[in-house]
């Protein structure tokens, strides 16, 4: 009824090959766009900004930068954790080596430096793959965190061992540092996620996704028709290490402000993320989106459900937590193994012939 | 989507009803994951002796307490979530408990007018409150507690330790490097040595510190642990035969749940203190009659009288003892975070005020100016009795080398003022 193609009609082939082709699609998209832009920084405050949209902004574009990789290019990685210390580190020292810089490059830059150590330990997956590449990816992550612990150089030798994130503005508004308005760093982040999956999206569905995507479904095969392994696999690793990167640079001087990256960027934040486009749809970029909403939002959600208005002891509540979200992830991956993605397409699907299905 | 929506109500739900003439202490406890045996005792001591004035006295100055406890779990992310729940609230004073947690509060917390007390954790040089208007660190901290440990062992030895062989055992992160450069300043001027042996979160993996322990027979180990990683490296001593009396552990590295594990072999354990061990003050008296007897005795209610209850509600009476005195510099009973921040700047503690409390001689006398945040850093020497299964102070609180940890507290809050670009106040 309302949501069909039927009627549609496309006269250019830029009309035709548009993101979302279906008109009420892309005004959903514009809708969330204006909510997103123009609606919330108006009504968030401090608790809604730290606790819930920027940890959901920040973890959706790490997790748009693992589904690359794993979704799209199917390339298991299991060192998100220590890339994002990659760029969190990158952009600390960049932040304080040259403070007249617009804090924005800072997080490209720190993306890009990301993507090259992404590349690097991306090498080993032109011999290796499958599990033996999620161990050597393993190890990336330890080597990466243990190296920011071991090498003073990285934390500018403070006696601790912490970075903190200088107050750094952008066209005069705070967006790092304690002094911020709720809104700033909410608005900059989700500039970032929306280029972010913009660019994320564009990729996938162009000639570079179909490479990776090719080489997901059948390398040997991909290899006879043409598709350069060497360059889709690294390009893969590259994109997707670049908005890691970004995400951990953004985790660490937008959102936390100080972090240690043994406790920030451990093994458990690597999974946090695999976790993520697992649950929201390998393959898919709402997936991303989806799944870290799911992760981001479910523990606080039921933390306030169980403590603020059950008024259970924090234990209990915090132990239920885990016991719940646990049982929704396996429920999820039994009723849908594909994900919060694929309940989306299929609710999509069921629209189209509503009211009358076959 | 629906989620988003479904958050968004609940929230709403909860945001409003905030509380009104009440003292909001905020609790950030963990009560759950790999560091819950040393949060639980200290959250419980800490709850305790809120509801202990509750009971008994109305509150402080008349005004009930209310106290809001909620799970971080160590984790720096759900104490950022517990922080600004609980700020929107009124909440007066934070003591988050964790080293990540402290450093990532001191800009916000200062920026949001609310004082922080870290006592004897969180960052060392924000003693100087000059750069740390709003954070406190009194009575003690590390650099005090890495002086006390060698002062402790200097006194030992007849004032001379030059060449013998100091091993540090400490959690690789934040925590564990604080009293590095505090026992590197030491070791050029008593000239011992010092060997570092990191160990990774969560600690439960020591064997090879220890293997390095058994080969370089140190004559002193220091340690620097928190959870799970003490009764590790107090069983691995114990499997090593190393002389547990020459064993010294930092005040987190010291409580019941540390040492029980490894039995009788713990014997002579010591660990470092900045307040008075054992249930033997009257002030337990009051918390069996108001607080255990009435059943409101926080968690499950069997931790009353170790060494981390203490600690808690050592905590919880130097926040009300500050609470009384910003209500009487200001002259109102519902008093604010910023007038809550004077009152710890004009905390005073003496032998005469911890008696009439119920606690004499439970803590060192003490004086808080605006210059001087930390306190004195006196230090204390407990030992565990396996026998009695009881912990008892062998040393008193003594001072330690104010000098060395003077100059490194200027040098450090410095860098942080030149790179936050903080300018000095207190003039």
């Amino acid at each position: 009824m309302f949501y069909r193609e039927a009627g549609d009609y496309k006269t250019t082939y830029a009309g035709d090959s548009q993101t979302f082709p279906i008109k009420f699609d892309r005004y959903r998209y514009y809708l969330i766009l204006l909510i997103g832009f123009a609606v919330i920084p108006f009504l968030i405050n401090d608790y809604w900004v730290n606790a819930i949209f920027l940890p959901f902004l920040i973890y959706s574009i790490a997790a748009i930068g693992l589904n690359i990789l794993v979704g799209y290019c199917g390339q298991v990685s299991l060192g998100t954790g220590g890339f994002m210390a990659v760029g969190a580190y990158a952009c600390y020292k960049l932040m304080t080596s040259f403070p007249e810089v617009n804090i924005f490059f800072h997080v490209l830059i720190a993306g890009g430096i990301t993507a090259v150590v992404g590349v690097l330990f991306g090498l080993p997956s032109l011999r290796i793959k499958g599990f033996y590449l999620a161990v050597a990816t393993l190890a990336a992550q330890f080597f990466l965190v243990w190296l920011f612990n071991r090498v003073p150089w990285f934390y500018n030798y403070s006696a601790s061992g912490q970075i903190s994130a200088p107050e750094r503005t952008l066209f005069g508004i705070e967006v790092t540092g304690a002094n911020t308005t709720a809104w700033a760093p909410y608005l900059f982040c989700l500039v970032i996620l929306t280029l972010s999956a913009i660019v994320a999206r564009n990729l996938t569905r162009g000639m570079q996704g179909r490479q990776w995507m090719a080489i997901r479904d059948m390398d040997i095969a991909a290899e006879i028709i043409g598709v350069s392994p060497l360059k889709a696999k690294l390009s893969a690793f590259a994109v997707s290490s670049f908005f890691v990167g970004v995400a951990g640079a953004l985790f660490f001087s937008v959102y936390l402000g100080a972090v240690e990256v043994g406790e920030a960027f451990g093994i458990s934040q690597s999974f946090l993320v695999l976790f993520m486009i697992i649950i929201g749809g390998l393959g898919s970029i709402f997936g991303s989106f989806a799944g870290a909403a799911f992760l981001v939002m479910m523990p606080v959600l039921l933390k306030n459900v169980l403590v603020g208005v059950l008024g259970w002891p924090t234990d209990l509540a915090a132990h239920l937590e885990f016991l719940i979200v646990g049982a929704l992830i396996v429920t999820f991956l039994i009723l849908e193994p594909h994900g919060l993605a694929q309940l989306w397409r299929v609710a999509k699907e069921k629209l189209r012939l509503w009211p009358f299905p076959h | 989507m629906k989620t988003k929506i479904a958050t968004l109500v609940v929230g709403a739900v909860m945001a409003a009803a905030p509380a009104m003439a009440d003292l909001v202490f905020p609790s950030l406890s963990y009560r759950t994951g790999p560091y819950a045996a040393g949060g639980i005792p200290f959250a419980d001591g800490y709850a305790d002796y809120f509801t202990l004035l509750n009971e008994r006295d109305g509150g402080i100055g008349g005004v009930p307490v209310k106290l809001m406890e909620c799970e971080t779990g160590y984790n720096t992310q759900k104490g950022v979530e517990c922080y600004e729940a609980t700020k929107g609230e009124g909440a007066l004073v934070y003591q988050p408990l964790s080293t990540g947690i402290t450093y990532q509060l001191i800009p916000k917390a200062t920026a949001d007018d609310i004082p922080i007390h870290s006592m004897g954790y969180g960052r060392t040089s924000a003693a100087n409150g000059k750069i740390f208007s709003h954070v406190f660190n009194y009575p003690g901290n590390y650099w005090n507690g890495a002086s006390g440990a060698i002062n402790y062992l200097l006194e030992t030895n007849g004032d001379d330790i030059k060449g013998k062989k100091v091993a540090l055992v400490y959690h690789n992160s934040a925590y564990g490097k604080e009293p590095i450069r505090t026992l590197e300043e030491l070791t050029k001027k008593h000239g011992f040595e010092l060997t570092l042996l990191p160990v990774d979160h969560p600690g439960q993996e020591q064997k090879s510190q220890w293997l390095q322990i058994r080969r370089e027979k140190p004559d002193y180990v220091l340690m620097w642990g928190w959870g799970v990683m003490n009764q590790v490296a107090i069983q691995e001593a114990a499997n090593i035969r190393f002389p547990m009396e020459n064993f010294i552990g930092i005040w987190w590295s010291g409580a019941e749940h540390d040492v029980l594990p490894a039995g009788d072999k713990a014997n002579g354990y010591k660990a470092l203190t900045f307040h008075n061990v054992g249930r033997d003050f009257p002030i337990f008296e009051d918390i069996q009659k108001h607080v255990v007897d009435l059943g409101k005795a926080a968690g499950a209610g069997d931790q009353v009288g170790n060494v981390l209850y203490n600690r808690g509600m050592y905590a919880a009476m130097l926040a009300a003892e500050a609470a009384k005195t910003a209500q009487e510099i200001h002259g109102t009973g519902d008093i604010t975070a910023s007038q809550m921040r004077d009152g710890m700047e004009a905390l005073s503690m003496d032998e005469a005020k911890m008696t009439e409390l119920g606690m004499p001689n439970f803590g060192p006398a003490f004086n808080v100016s605006c210059e001087n945040h930390g306190g004195p850093g006196l230090v204390g020497v407990t030992q565990w009795d396996a026998g009695s299964q009881t912990w008892s102070m062998i040393s008193g609180f003594k001072p330690t080398d104010a000098e060395v940890i003077g100059s490194l507290i200027m040098e450090d809050s410095g860098a942080y003022a030149a790179e936050n670009s903080i300018s000095e106040g207190c003039s």
